[in-house]
């Protein structure tokens, strides 16, 4: 258990580096707080301006490679009201050295303390880091809770994923960001640096209140959570001018923010080492249990030109070998062949592998397969989600048996040895047959790997479902942790049976943590709390999660782990996220939640009539997608008979408008 | 052709490691747009040849990397396009061509020279204890080997052993020139043998050797023609 200090850091302190390099002699991996990447800057401070510290949760390896991280970095820095530099959760070796020596967190780029930013902002993609930004903000010498804040302390915004419910961290951030930063962290910057040129009059309420004014920002101490009993009944403003519903960003055009324009090169090894190149932000497949695919609509494809640009600037600039073009479902993006195609055939790009994480497994197709094998081969990863084509038309990931065998024979036909396929446990309505199916699917996955190669594996890797806010499943009792435990028991079972499977899968218990946070309301802040003031960082970490000190911590706060959990919610269900919009209609995902127990598919609506999910609607925005056509080779939304996973013909309804291209 | 280039490590990028640099090396090669040679077969690699490792946290005045490359180059427009694309730290030397493919760099080098910045209360301790390793025959350290605890004598390696005392404060430097044929004796392995308790605040590798019985040369020197980097070479 480590001591909680209170502010450690020395104010005149502006380089701790003298400081600092002692301390790195005695810890694992120093090259983790040790910056100098390529691409990093070194932002001049002036008192006027704002100066963000932009901080991922996890370690240096983890959030070095972070995209919006590393987009926002360069958009404030290129503005003359703001600097931004980064900083990473210190391990806990550092973490004990640096309370040892009463030092603060500090900044990567130019080892600043963290007291000296005005700004503390923390990327949220996962629950369990939780704790970590408590520690982070506590490292910085900031009280944890907003309501203990003084004028000369941090401000503490968060953004990202996680956001979309914040009322378990409610009372430890100052302020929400909500959908796209790209815009509204200028926005901020600005309203910041109006504060502080006026010589921050009215203390951190004023620019707080000013903050909530600005579309997309949400300030959770301007309202309060009303319970009768343990139900909660809302969420209300505490003052008039306070907005009772916060929208979501979202930038119209990806077009228009080529970002990042000086890709990070790290120095030391990091996760997803090589080039990113964001082709499309947004999915409409429809996955009932995607929260990014339901909170990032509408979908707005960068043109294939700049991704052209982008990738040949990154690859000049970066001297890496490898590009991944991300977004939720590559495969849909409507350039990508003449993109992958032009790639290969540029002469500075020669040898340069591209991968595709999140291939979609039925629109993977021999074209792409072939182009991308012109290059190295890298590791080839499909999602068929579940194990049964009952089960993925509840959850409405509409890939028949044929595609997935249809991709697996087309990789490895050409020259793949290894295939990973992930799933999720603890759907809705799953049965042993469905946890069973995985592996049936696995065997015969092997089965076509084997006419084209002996040696063929497959390795399955099976996470359990946990619920998210904005999606049709929130209304879904999560499976208790036996139940998960019991099904993983299944998996053993049927692995056994299975030659040439490999089975990997996730903690249940970290499931169930996650699942609290997931859809907890302010109630859970204290559990979280003194988790974190027990030592629990690194939550996400299976060897420094301890199921007990969370379920103590429940104890001594009266929160009833399993009623948060496992409870299924009614129609009626308000939830703590009610407030704030992603611009879905709550109608239009309790009508899929009714689908998905009926057992029936939704074809994507890039390509098809509306089903008027309120994304596009309500912010008056449209799908940005070049092809008025699906792409060739799927099964969703390509005119096949979705319940028997057949082929029909489906008309395809004109949507020129939306057309760009 | 095949190149051998000299470059520095110094301040925050010391407390990277070996295969990093090797990365860094990889990547800026190619976004210098050098014509590296691949090796051949189903996963291609750089022709890239290091030197001995430099302990993480250790400088270095002196590291060498052997390249081969696919078509001649001019040393001097490799100087220039290369140091272009090096994190700040990583500083190109110089570059040389080597007529051929001689010992590789890590069977070639015979010896390194350091200098060690420790901190000592009593600098006649410190001398004292210098003396009794040099008097040794045998000097047994114990250290690992395949995961098993082994024992060896590295009196051998002890080729050169100065302590350059400062009367001003606490901080003495020791000058060491130690053996690296067959298992290299590393500095850290060098100080426990002493029989004194010191704390370390700096290391730094100053040269490496070839020696070739009363000869020795340094492995910039084995180059048939060499291009300085000045800064200006554009």
């Amino acid at each position: 258990m480590h001591t909680v200090c209170g502010n450690p850091s020395a104010p005149t302190l502006t380089d701790m580096w003298t400081q600092l390099e002692p301390l790195l002699d005695r810890v694992q991996k120093p090259a983790r707080y040790i910056g100098g990447e390529g691409g990093a800057q070194v932002p001049e401070h002036a008192p006027e301006k704002v100066a963000w510290l932009l901080t991922y949760p996890d370690t240096y390896e983890v959030g070095l490679p972070n995209q919006g991280l590393q987009i926002l970095y360069e958009i404030v820095n290129e503005r003359d009201d703001g600097v931004a530099e980064r900083s990473y959760a210190p391990w806990t070796d550092m973490e004990a050295e640096l309370r040892r020596a009463g030092l603060p967190l500090f900044s990567v780029d130019t080892h600043r303390p963290a007291s000296s930013f005005d700004i503390i902002a923390f990327n949220l993609s996962a629950e369990l880091t939780y704790t970590n930004l408590l520690n982070c903000v506590d490292l910085a010498g900031s009280p944890v809770r907003t309501a203990d804040r003084e004028l000369d302390d941090l401000f503490v915004i968060v953004g990202g994923h996680c956001t979309y419910n914040p009322e378990p961290i409610a009372d430890f951030v100052d302020a929400v960001v909500l959908g796209d930063g790209e815009e509204v962290i200028g926005e901020i910057t600005g309203v910041f640096a109006e504060w502080k040129t006026g010589g921050r009059e009215g203390g951190r309420a004023a620019v707080l209140r000013d903050l909530a004014r600005v579309e997309g920002v949400y300030v959770p101490s301007l309202y309060e959570p009303v319970y009768d009993g343990q139900a909660l009944v809302e969420t209300r403003p505490l003052f008039a001018d306070v907005p009772a519903r916060i929208e979501k960003r979202t930038i119209a055009d990806l077009g228009d923010w080529p970002y990042p324009k000086t890709p990070l090169v790290p120095i030391t090894e990091v996760v997803h080492d090589r080039l990113n190149v964001e082709v499309f932000r947004g999915c409409t497949r429809g996955c009932r249990f995607c929260q990014a695919g339901m909170i990032t609509r509408p979908v707005r494809e960068r043109p294939a030109e700049q991704v052209r640009t982008m990738i040949a600037d990154g690859i000049a600039r970066t001297g890496y070998d490898e590009v991944a073009l991300t977004s939720l479902s590559t495969a849909d993006f409507s350039g990508i062949t003449d993109v992958i195609a032009d790639t290969m055939n540029d002469p500075t790009c020669s040898d340069v592998s591209i991968s595709l994480p999140s291939l979609r497994v039925d629109a993977f197709g021999v074209d792409i397969a072939a182009e991308l094998q012109r290059g190295r081969r890298t590791g080839l990863t499909f999602a068929p989600e579940a194990g049964t084509w009952r089960m993925r038309q509840v959850i409405n990931k509409l890939i028949r048996e044929e595609d997935l065998y249809g991709a697996i024979d087309s990789a490895f036909s050409q020259g793949w040895r290894r295939s990973k396929l992930y799933f999720l446990t603890g759907l809705p309505t799953e049965t042993d047959v469905d946890t069973a199916g995985i592996f049936e699917l696995a065997r015969n996955c092997v089965k076509v790997g084997k006419k084209h190669t002996s040696g063929a594996t497959v390795t399955v890797s099976v996470g359990g479902f946990v619920p998210k806010p904005f999606t049709p499943f929130q209304w879904f009792g999560q499976n208790t942790m036996e139940e998960m435990r019991r099904k993983i028991g299944v998996c053993l079972e049927e692995n056994r049976k299975s030659k040439g499977v490999q089975f990997k899968w996730h903690d249940p218990e970290a499931t169930l943590i996650e699942g609290l946070m997931s859809r907890g309301d302010r109630r859970v802040g204290p559990v979280i709390e003194e988790v974190w003031r027990n030592g629990g960082t690194f939550q996400e970490w299976s060897e420094h999660l301890d199921l007990q000190r969370w379920l103590d911590a429940c104890a001594a706060h009266d929160v009833d782990l399993e009623w948060y959990v496992y409870r299924h919610r009614t129609e009626d269900e308000v939830f703590p996220w009610d407030h704030l919009s992603a611009g879905l209609h709550k109608d239009f995902l309790w009508q899929e939640w009714r689908d998905a127990l009926d057992e029936l598919g939704l074809e994507d609506c890039r390509w098809t009539p509306c089903y008027d999910c309120g994304a596009c609607t309500g912010y008056g925005i449209e799908h940005v997608v070049a092809s008025a056509t699906p792409p060739a080779g799927g099964s969703q939304g390509t005119g096949q008979d979705l319940s028997v996973g057949g082929e029909i013909p489906v008309a395809l309804m004109n949507r020129s408008s939306t057309v760009v291209g | 052709m095949i190149i051998r280039l000299r470059f520095s490590k110094n301040g925050k990028i010391r407390f990277i490691g070996h295969r990093d640099v090797a990365r860094i090396f990889e990547r800026a090669m190619r976004a210098a747009n050098l014509p590296v040679a691949y090796s051949e077969g189903f996963s291609p690699r750089p022709k890239l040849a290091f030197g001995l490792a430099l302990s993480v946290g250790y400088e270095s005045d002196n590291e060498y990397l052997d390249v081969v490359l696919s078509e001649p180059v001019e040393l001097a427009d490799v100087c220039a396009r290369l140091s272009a694309t090096l994190p700040a730290g990583l500083d190109l030397i110089d570059v040389g061509h080597l007529d051929r493919r001689g010992t590789s760099l890590m069977e070639a080098v015979t010896s390194c020279e350091w200098v060690i910045d420790v901190e000592h209360e009593d600098p006649n301790a410190l001398q004292a204890s210098v003396d009794a390793l040099l008097a040794a025959d045998k000097v047994i350290i114990t250290r690992e080997r395949k995961g098993k605890p082994v024992e060896d004598n590295i009196r051998p390696d002890l080729l050169s052993l100065k302590v350059l005392m400062n009367t001003e404060n606490a901080t003495n430097r020791i000058v060491a020139e130690l053996g690296t044929e067959g298992r290299s004796l590393r500095p850290a392995e060098m100080l426990t043998a002493l029989s004194t308790e010191l704390t370390v605040t700096r290391v730094r590798r100053t040269h490496q050797w070839i020696s070739h019985g009363e000869d020795r040369i340094e492995p910039h020197e084995a180059a048939v023609s060499r291009a300085a980097y000045t800064g200006a070479c554009a």
